[in-house]
This record gives structure tokens, C-alpha cells and sequence, in this order.
């Protein structure tokens, strides 16, 4: 039998020479294929008399193993190579851009309204919403100024023929929310406001947030901390802040805000960031609400004044050129 | 509000320096916008009188000047300034002086003269703004004597932000109420000096309108020295708050409003003819006023007649021909009461404010005219001289407003505020606020002086108590109500959802104004319906916009003349129309793409985007709402839009909006040189969605067949894929469009679309002849309902 053990060590040779896995195939179909060599010698085998079968039986099996076992090493080099290969040739610039993969961004208004409005969401106001084109009565009216009042001089208002006009303020919403309702009210009305202004400083259109609770137990301090509270988880910082005693029709006592904000020169100064105060009796009368039995407080702020705090814009202007180059930096 | 700061602490001088004094006011409401320090650097600086001027002997505008400095020699001083002139009294800046502007004084020469200091302007002394010349002196001024002892400095002017409830403040004395009750520091009696009767000229008073005018003053003072001007003391309090000097009489008049707060008007006795008259305006009646405006009234205005026309507009502005001159020797003085209702309003129609409709329509104490007036005539004849008449007085006492008193419950001060101020705090507080307090058992009846108008209920009372007290004081803390979760249905998309996903597909939001100009809307043939401003800014901001897309083309190109290329800009926000009752608005979302439909890259897809890119973005944002829906887009025959490319877009049924390329015709007029395209749609169609609900998944697979079919060119993949849907029913789950071609080979008119079929059932797996089934008869209903045949 050292016929097979020299075609054996042929076929050996052959298999690490193989240059492929083609190559390997083809050497493995003709060894151990259906009448490969080593097949063959297997069906041979029952030809053999009995004692010699067992013999030549142990040897052709012990030949297939040591074909078998280096057909699969070599394999398994070919194919440790081929990837080698391949990925050797596979090669790509990965600093290249990515394709098509631009995002573009929310106006900071927007943006600044959402964290606003998401704070006081998570501090159970409900988002409210009134007509930008209101009537005297939501506007002033019943919000406590009378006809003619000086305070309604400090609202330069835009008028239409039929006597409406654009709301001044977002507080109108605080009647809407309020007439019909019985507390406990919990809103913020977001939007547009309107005055007939325009310079540096002023826009004719612009954003702001109106805030209202009234039920049985508010008290100025729960406004101080209410506020004080959204000032800190706005700016994501402590300030110095002062509540300092001011005048709305709609609010008794009223109060303006002050932040102590650092100037660019290195001081800092009182900067007044919102307006508030206790529900005037009038108005949760003009609404339906006893002022006996509930309590109430209302805030007022200007959205782009945040954003400008708090993304060093500043030119308010630039808020409603809409110029890419602006816009861009808020993506 | 602009006062000297001396001037107050002769009213009240509490024991706080400058800082602190406007700290406190500020922190009771009353805000100090301004504070402008006067009088500072002026050591060394004295009053100096020229007692030679000569020319420069080397320079045309300069001046040599011999000044008098009261002790030793004259001192030589090279001068500039065009006043300089011989007898001139001026400030002088003696060598070793440090002007608050910074300069120091040295010895120099100029022009080769030398000068041992230097004569000064109000500018460089930091006292005013006027740099002309030299600060001209009075020439009774003390030479030699320092000028800050002469000109009662240092000193300060404030201004006050002052809010409209608090026209008390607008008066010195009633800012010293205040100031007293925030230091408990005592008041100074006020000069209340009754003027003797000296002549016996009077002129008689009638109200002829007593609700707008329920009080009326009046005193002739007879053979005033019209040549006397104000004295120096006097002239510089007013310039500290903000005024003009002008002649005694006006000046005395505006000290007495500054001082007390209520504004006052001197006529020229010579030229009022008769009794006075306080009437309403006739209609059509004139005026010519001070300002030397013309005044066309009605009887809405009230004003002050004698017996033949009005001589003044009632707590506005007195009139032209009656006003006080420097040849007037004879004045009548008023000083009355005009009812807030009766001024509001009316200076503003005029497009006039004055300090006196400031007060008056603020409010002004009923009770003060006669104190004013007697303050007025004292100071008249102390430095104009002349005999003062009988004071005569109308008055309507039961037109007067009355204060009542308000009830402060203990229990309501503390729950408002949130703390408890103790009695004695608040019996304080509103004492020295002028108010009479009586305890009860409950809390307090206080009944406010005549000045506040701004006290008449429990609130106002809590307002003065811890606005005294301090906000600072009132604790800081979380509110404890009750708490009941209203949130947004679960259905709703919100608005920030959609933003998200219009910018995960590159877009950038937009904010533009709510108005437009009308030749815009025109433009886009959207001005049918529109609301304009009665007051626009301007004829660009006059009419309420109708559709976001003309201000985001206008951004557009705003942005393509900034070298964008690549412009993706939407919006959302409300557009106005004409409604029933009340103009209608509707949320509204737009976006408006042009340029590549990619960003540039290097692999290259350089095509300009189109329509079927800008519909997949709006697809995406319907697709929010739930995908299921209903979504049909039909040919749009709109004049902005192109015919042939654009779209009306309905869900359910119902028009929401269009999509489409903006139309050549009005890209020209707009400018544009570039295809646009462009969507709008009410937000309700893409806020309202549904809630998931999940069904059974189907255990059989699935089975796909691809057909290729010729359709005429006209119809429409919206109508071949209802007639497939149809044909098919249930078993039809997809169905895709993945290739389309016209041209060579079909024939003119016709186009091949490739159509993949996904089949599957929910109770057996389809065989193969089911398959063979259902494309069989999609082919027949697409060639009997279309005109189609399969492609050979």
C-alpha cells in the first residue's frame, strides 16, 4: 500500500501549492468527490478480505483525515489571504463629507420659545393661544386700562378700520384662558405681539410668553419663586435677581425682573428681563372668577431679549432678516 | 422725571449718601434711569470777572484777558471763546485744577503769551452741554468766590422712570412723601405763606363745565418788572430737571409745578378781555397755541375762554396770543383742577405732550391749586415785583373726586403676599404715605390724601405696604396649588415636530413680518380678502399677509443676493383674512427650495431640485400625522403656480394647500432668474393625526410580480394605481412604481411605467396561478379603464 501513502503525500504537496480556492476545490473534488482517489479506495475496500479490510480500512481513513485536515488549513489561508487582499485594495478616503448630509435649524425665536415653553410645561402650564388680531376689550379693556389711560399710551398700538387692532401684549390670552374656567389655571400663551415701532431696538413684530396660575392658595412669593426658579434652568446659571416694584393695569402689585448680567466690558449691570405681578382683583372679575376665593399671578417676558442673552445676538433686527448666514449658526 | 437732588433734600434730607438714596428709590418702584453727578472737579475753579480783553498778538480768534480773581493781581489768561469780552463774569480755572473732564490746569504759553489758567464752558465744568462759549455768570456773582459754593454744588440731577399710576411723584414735595416713608426721615414744612392782597384787580371765574373742571384759580399780579430774569438759584434748579430757563414768570411757574406738582399758566392780563370761561371747545372752533401750532378743535376739547375766545387749550398748552411777552406787566395767574377724563387723550390727538397734559391726565391733587398759587405769587413778587390781587376761586365741590376710605384685612395682605408684615410696619408705612389709618379687628380703614389716585382698593394698599417694606423681603418659593395636567392629545403633531423634521431634511425656519406690502400680495394674486392697518409704519408693512410664500421669496432673494446658492427656508405662522364676524387666521406651514436639489459633493449629483424632491419633504411632513391617510394631489390651476408642475393637495377629501414650481410669469416679475419651487398648507392638515393601532401580521408570504404597461401619456400614476388597487383588492399590500420611460421605441403620446405588484393574503399562501390570477386582471382594468397594454 505505499502506493497511497506516496499519492497521499502527492496530493499533500499538491493541496499547500494550491493557489486558490478554485484550485483547492478541484484537488478536493478529485480526492474525496464521489470518485475521487480516496472514494475509490474506500469502495475498494469491501473487495479485501475480512482481517485485511480492517487494516487497509484504518489506513485509507487515516489518509482521508490528513487530506481533509489539510484542505481546510489551507482553505483557510487562501481565504485569510483573499481578505487580506481585498482589503488591501478597498481603500477609501474616510476624511471625505458624508453625502447629503446637511441639516438646517430652527429659528432662535423658535428655539428660545421651545425651552421656555418646555420649563414651564414640566411645571404643569398647559400652552394656551389667542388671536394675534384682537379686539379693545381682550387687549385693554379687560385688562384694566379704560379708554384713553396713559398706560395705554405706552402701547403704540396698530389699529385696523373697524376698530381692532393687533394685540399689544400676549396677556388677552389670560382672558380667553381665564372667562368660562374655574381654576386651578395653569397656562403660558407663546406668540406674536405687535407695536407700531421700529428702530434699533424696536421691531413692529415680535415674541413673547405670557404666564398665568390662579388658584386658592398663590401668593407673591410663590411668583418670586416661580420665577426665580425659570430664570436659573433658562440661563443654566445662579444670578442676582431683584424684584422691583412696577406698574401694570392688570397686575396688583407688579413687579419688574432684573437679572445682574455682565457687560462685555467686564462690569455688570441690573438688566430687566420680565414683567409680573398679582392678578388684578378687576380681572379675574372681568372674568368670572371671585377674587375672594382665588388668587392669581401673571408674567409677561420678551423672547428675543432671551435669545439675545442667551446667544449673544446683538442686533434685534437680525432676527427677522432671515439671512442663511445668520441662521446657520443656530443649527 | 428730572430733579436737582439738593432740591429734594430740602424737602426731605434723609441720612443715605447719593447711591444708597437712589438704591431705595428704585426698589420702591420709583427707578432711577439716569443719575448725572454735577460739580464734581470744580476745586480751584472760581468765579472770575474780565476786567481786560485784548487781541492775541499772534492769533486772530484768541484773546488775551486780564481777570479778576478778587484777590491780588489779575491774572493773564489766553482765551478762545467768542464771549470773552470785557465786564463778563465766567468760571475760572486757576492753575493746579483738575476739571471733572479730565484736563489739568498748568501754566502755559499759547502762541507765545503766556496764560495762568483758563476761563471755562458749562461742557468742560461737566454742568451742561452747552459749549459755545464761556458760562456766562449773573453779574452780581461773587468774584473770587469758589463757583461750586456759588452754584450750591455738588449736586445731582435724576431722572425717574416714572410709571402712569404715580403722578403724585410728579412733583417734588410728593416724591418727598416717599423718600420719608422709605428713610423715616422727617418732612420740611412746606411754604405755605398766604400773600396779602395788595391790589384790587380781579377777574371773575366761571365753570361752565364742572365734571372736567370742578376747580378754578385765579390772581391778577399787577406792575411786574417785565426786564427782571430768574435768579441764579432758580434758573439752576430748573436746568438740573431738564429745563430751559425762559422769562420769570414762566420760569416761576414751572418751579411751582416742579416743586409741588401742579402745573400752572401765567397769561398776559392786557390781553384777556372779560371774565374767564371754562367751557368745552365749539366745533370748528381754533386756537393758536404756544408752540405756534394751529389747534382745530371740538367740543370733545376743553378751554379756557374769556369773554370773546378761547385764550388757552385746558391742561395742554396756553395760547399765543395771551402768552406772557417782555413787555408784560400785568399776568393772570391760573392754577385749577382738570379732571383726568376730561385732558386724556387730547394733547395726543394733537400730536402734542406737555408737562402739563403729562400731569393732568395722570392726575393731579384737587386740593393743591390754591397752595400753588399762593407759592407762585410769593415768588413772583419777591423777584418781579408787582402788586398781587385777590385770589378768586370757582369750584363745583361735589364734582371734586372724593377718597373713600379702603378696607386692609390683615388675613388678605398676608395670603397676597405670601407673609405676614407686622401692625406697627404697616400703620408705618401708611402713615408716612400721607394716609389716614384706623385700626379695627380685622385690619385697618385707610383712607389715602387727595394726590393718590391710584389708591382704591385692598391690592393698591398691599402694593404701598411691601413696596415700603421691601419686595426683597418677600420670600422666595415654590408654588403649592393644586395641580391639574393639561396636556396636548396624543394625536396632535406638535408644531415642533414638524420644524425637526423639515430641518433633518436641510431646511431653514424662517420669521417674517405678519405684514406685507400690498403690491406683494397683488403679485401673488393673494390680495383678494386681505385686512389692511389703518396706521401702517409703512406702505411695505400695511396689509396683513395672506400666504407666507411672498415674504419667504422675498427672504429667498434676499438670500441669493448674498452669494446662497442653495436656499431652503420655510415657516410657520398665521395668515389673515377677512372673516364673517372677525378676520380669520389660520396656521399655516411654507417652504419655498431652490438651487441644487443636493448639497454640493464631491460623488456628484448636481442636478437642480424639482418637484418630485420638494414633494418628498412635504410627504415626510404629512407622513407625521400617520401614513395611511388619504393624500391626493390634483393639477393646480393657480396663476402663481406653473401649470404643468404643480399641485393641489387634499387629505380626506379636502383642499389644504399647494405644491409646485412657482410660475416663469412671476419669477420675472419678482426678479428671479431661477426656477423656484415652493408648498403652503393650513397646519390643521398635518397637526391632526391618529393613534396607532396595530393589526394581525399576516403568517403567509409574500409575493411580488413586476409588470411593465404602456398607458397613454394623460393618465395620471394616481388614477393607473387606483384602477391596479381596485382590480386587485385586499391581496394588493404595495404597490411601486420603480421605473418610468417615454421616448424611442413606445411611440408618441405614450409613456411605459414599470409597476411592482406585492401580494399577499392573511389566510393561505397564494399560489402561483393566484398570482397569474391578479396581474391578469390588473392588466385588464388597466387596459379597459386607462388604454393600456402590457409592454411586449
Amino acid at each position: 500500500m505505499d502506493v497511497l501513502q506516496t499519492q497521499v503525500d502527492e496530493s499533500l504537496a499538491r493541496i499547500n501549492d494550491a493557489a486558490s480556492i478554485d484550485q483547492l476545490e478541484s484537488l478536493r473534488v478529485g480526492l474525496l468527490g464521489k470518485s475521487g482517489l480516496v472514494t475509490e479506495q474506500l469502495k475498494a475496500l469491501g473487495k479485501l478480505a475480512p482481517d485485511e479490510r480492517k487494516l487497509a480500512g484504518e489506513r485509507v481513513n487515516r489518509a482521508k483525515d490528513s487530506l481533509q485536515e489539510a484542505i481546510a488549513m489551507r482553505r483557510s489561508v487562501l481565504e485569510e489571504a483573499a481578505f487580506a487582499a481585498r482589503l488591501a485594495n478597498e481603500r477609501i478616503d474616510v476624511t471625505l463629507p458624508g453625502r447629503v448630509a446637511d441639516l438646517g435649524a430652527v429659528h432662535p425665536v423658535s428655539r428660545t420659545l421651545a425651552r421656555i415653553t418646555d420649563i414651564f410645561q414640566r411645571l404643569g402650564y398647559q400652552v394656551a393661544e389667542g388671536p394675534e388680531i384682537e379686539d379693545d376689550h381682550h387687549n385693554f379693556e379687560a385688562l384694566n386700562f379704560p379708554p384713553h389711560h396713559p398706560a395705554r399710551a405706552m402701547h403704540d398700538t396698530f389699529y385696523f378700520p373697524d376698530g381692532r387692532l393687533l394685540r399689544t401684549h400676549t396677556s388677552p390670552v389670560q382672558i380667553r384662558a381665564m372667562s368660562g374656567k374655574t381654576p386651578p389655571i395653569r397656562i403660558i400663551a407663546p406668540g406674536k405681539v405687535y407695536r407700531s415701532d421700529s428702530d434699533q431696538t424696536h421691531t413692529p413684530m415680535f415674541h413673547q410668553v405670557e404666564g398665568l396660575l390662579v388658584d386658592e392658595t398663590s401668593s407673591f412669593a410663590d411668583l418670586k419663586g416661580t420665577l426665580a426658579e425659570f430664570v436659573r434652568a433658562f440661563f443654566e446659571r445662579d444670578f442676582d435677581m431683584r424684584f422691583r416694584p412696577s406698574y401694570f393695569p392688570f397686575t396688583e402689585p407688579s413687579a419688574e425682573v432684573d437679572i445682574r448680567w455682565d457687560q462685555e466690558d467686564g462690569s455688570e449691570r441690573w438688566l430687566e428681563v420680565l414683567g409680573c405681578g398679582m392678578v388684578h382683583p378687576n380681572v379675574l372679575r372681568n372674568c368670572g372668577i371671585d377674587p375672594e376665593r382665588y388668587t392669581g399671578f401673571a408674567f409677561g417676558l420678551g423672547v428675543e431679549r432671551f435669545a439675545m442673552l442667551r446667544y449673544g445676538v446683538k442686533d434685534l433686527r437680525q432676527f427677522f432678516e432671515n439671512d442663511l448666514r445668520f441662521l446657520r449658526q443656530f443649527g | 422725571m428730572k430733579f436737582s437732588e439738593n432740591w429734594l433734600r430740602d424737602l426731605v434730607n434723609p441720612d443715605a449718601d447719593r447711591a444708597e438714596l437712589c438704591h431705595r428709590l428704585t426698589m420702591a418702584g420709583l427707578e432711577v434711569e439716569g443719575v448725572q453727578n454735577l460739580g464734581e472737579g470744580l476745586a480751584g475753579v472760581l468765579v472770575g470777572e474780565i476786567v481786560a480783553c485784548e487781541k492775541h498778538p499772534n492769533a486772530d480768534k484768541l484773546r488775551v484777558c486780564s481777570v479778576s480773581i478778587g484777590t491780588g493781581e489779575p491774572l493773564q489768561i489766553v482765551c478762545g471763546a467768542p464771549n470773552a469780552a470785557l465786564g463778563l463774569k465766567a468760571p475760572v480755572a486757576t492753575i493746579g485744577a483738575n476739571l471733572p473732564n479730565g484736563m489739568a490746569i498748568k501754566q502755559a504759553a499759547l502762541r507765545g503769551v503766556d496764560s495762568f489758567g483758563m476761563l471755562c464752558s458749562a461742557k468742560e465744568l461737566g454742568l451742561d452741554a452747552d459749549a459755545s462759549g464761556l458760562m456766562e455768570l449773573p453779574t452780581d456773582a461773587p468774584v473770587g468766590a469758589a463757583l461750586a459754593d456759588y452754584l450750591a454744588l455738588p449736586d445731582a440731577s435724576i431722572e425717574l422712570k416714572m410709571t402712569p399710576n404715580r403722578p403724585d411723584c410728579l412733583g417734588l414735595r410728593g416724591l418727598a412723601y416717599d423718600v420719608a416713608a422709605l428713610f423715616g426721615a422727617p418732612m420740611r414744612e412746606a411754604d405755605a405763606a398766604i400773600v396779602p392782597m395788595t391790589s384790587a384787580a380781579v377777574r371773575p371765574v366761571t365753570l361752565a363745565a364742572t365734571a372736567d373742571c370742578p376747580r378754578y384759580l385765579g390772581r391778577v399780579v399787577e406792575g411786574i418788572d417785565p426786564t427782571v430774569v430768574s435768579p441764579l438759584w432758580l434758573k439752576e434748579r430748573l436746568r438740573r430737571a431738564g429745563l430751559r430757563p425762559i422769562s420769570a414768570v414762566v420760569d416761576i411757574t414751572a418751579y411751582v409745578m416742579l416743586e409741588l406738582g401742579q402745573p400752572m399758566h401765567a397769561f398776559d392780563n392786557d390781553r384777556l378781555d372779560g371774565g374767564i370761561v371754562v367751557r368745552r371747545a365749539s366745533a370748528g372752533e381754533t386756537l393758536a397755541l404756544l408752540d405756534g401750532s394751529d389747534a382745530k378743535l371740538d367740543p370733545q376739547f376743553l378751554v379756557i375762554a374769556d369773554a370773546t375766545r378761547a385764550v388757552a387749550l385746558a391742561g395742554i398748552m396756553g395760547g399765543l396770543d395771551s402768552r406772557c411777552t417782555d413787555a408784560t406787566t400785568n399776568v393772570f395767574l391760573e392754577s385749577a383742577y382738570f379732571s383726568p377724563p376730561a385732558i386724556m387723550g387730547r394733547a395726543r390727538k394733537l400730536g402734542m405732550h406737555t408737562d402739563a397734559s403729562h400731569r393732568f391726565e395722570r392726575g393731579v391733587d384737587p386740593e393743591l391749586p390754591r397752595a400753588a398759587l399762593e407759592r407762585a405769587t410769593a415768588l413772583l413778587l419777591q423777584i418781579a415785583g408787582g402788586k398781587a390781587g385777590a385770589v378768586v376761586e370757582a369750584v363745583a365741590p361735589e364734582q371734586l373726586p372724593q377718597r373713600t376710605a379702603v378696607t386692609l384685612r390683615r388675613a388678605r395682605l398676608g395670603r397676597v403676599l405670601g407673609m405676614s408684615v407686622a401692625d406697627a410696619e404697616v400703620e408705618r408705612i401708611l402713615r408716612a404715605l400721607g394716609m389716614q389709618v384706623a385700626a379695627n379687628d380685622a385690619g385697618w380703614s385707610v383712607t389715602p390724601p387727595s394726590r393718590r389716585f391710584d389708591i382704591e382698593i385692598e391690592e393698591d394698599l398691599i402694593e404701598e405696604v411691601v413696596r415700603v417694606h421691601g419686595y426683597e423681603r418677600v420670600p422666595t418659593r415654590a408654588p403649592s396649588g393644586q395641580l391639574r395636567l393639561g396636556l396636548a392629545p396624543e394625536v396632535q403633531v406638535p408644531a415642533e415636530r414638524l420644524r425637526a423634521q423639515l430641518v433633518a431634511r436641510g431646511y431653514f425656519e424662517a420669521v417674517c413680518y405678519s405684514f406685507v406690502a400690498k403690491e406683494w400680495l397683488q403679485r401673488w394674486s393673494r390680495s383678494e380678502g386681505s385686512v389692511a392697518l389703518a396706521n401702517p409704519l409703512s406702505a411695505d408693512l400695511a396689509v396683513m399677509r395672506t400666504s407666507l410664500l411672498p415674504g419667504l421669496v422675498e427672504a429667498l432673494k434676499h438670500n441669493l443676493n448674498r452669494q446662497q446658492e442653495r436656499v431652503r427656508l420655510f415657516e410657520l405662522a398665521r395668515v389673515f383674512e377677512r372673516g364673517v364676524d372677525a378676520p380669520r387666521e389660520t396656521g399655516r406651514i411654507a417652504a419655498v427650495v431652490c438651487g441644487r436639489a443636493l448639497p454640493e459633493h464631491w460623488g456628484g449629483d448636481k442636478r437642480a431640485v424639482d418637484y418630485f424632491d420638494l414633494k418628498a419633504d412635504l410627504e415626510n411632513l404629512l407622513d407625521l400625522a400617520g401614513s395611511d391617510r388619504s393624500v391626493e394631489y390634483r393639477p393646480l390651476d393657480r396663476k402663481e403656480f406653473h401649470p404643468g408642475r404643480s399641485a393641489e393637495v387634499f387629505i380626506g377629501g379636502e383642499s389644504v394647500g399647494f405644491v409646485g414650481a412657482l410660475n416663469p410669469r412671476l419669477l420675472k416679475v419678482l426678479d428671479l432668474d431661477q426656477d423656484v419651487y415652493a408648498f403652503e398648507l393650513d397646519l390643521d392638515g398635518l397637526t391632526a393625526g391618529r393613534l396607532p393601532a396595530a393589526a394581525e401580521l399576516s403568517r403567509f408570504p409574500q409575493v411580488r410580480r413586476d409588470i411593465a404597461v404602456v398607458l397613454p401619456e394623460e393618465v395620471s400614476w394616481s388614477r393607473a394605481e387606483s384602477v391596479v388597487r381596485a382590480a386587485i383588492g385586499d391581496a394588493l399590500r404595495e404597490l411601486v412604481v420603480f421605473d418610468r420611460y417615454a421616448g424611442t421605441g413606445l411611440g408618441s403620446g405614450l409613456k411605459s411605467l414599470a409597476i411592482g405588484l406585492i401580494l399577499q393574503d392573511s389566510y393561505r399562501t397564494l399560489t402561483d396561478q393566484d398570482a397569474d390570477h391578479f396581474v391578469a386582471s390588473a392588466l385588464a382594468a388597466l387596459e379597459r379603464e386607462c388604454g393600456g397594454r402590457l409592454r411586449g
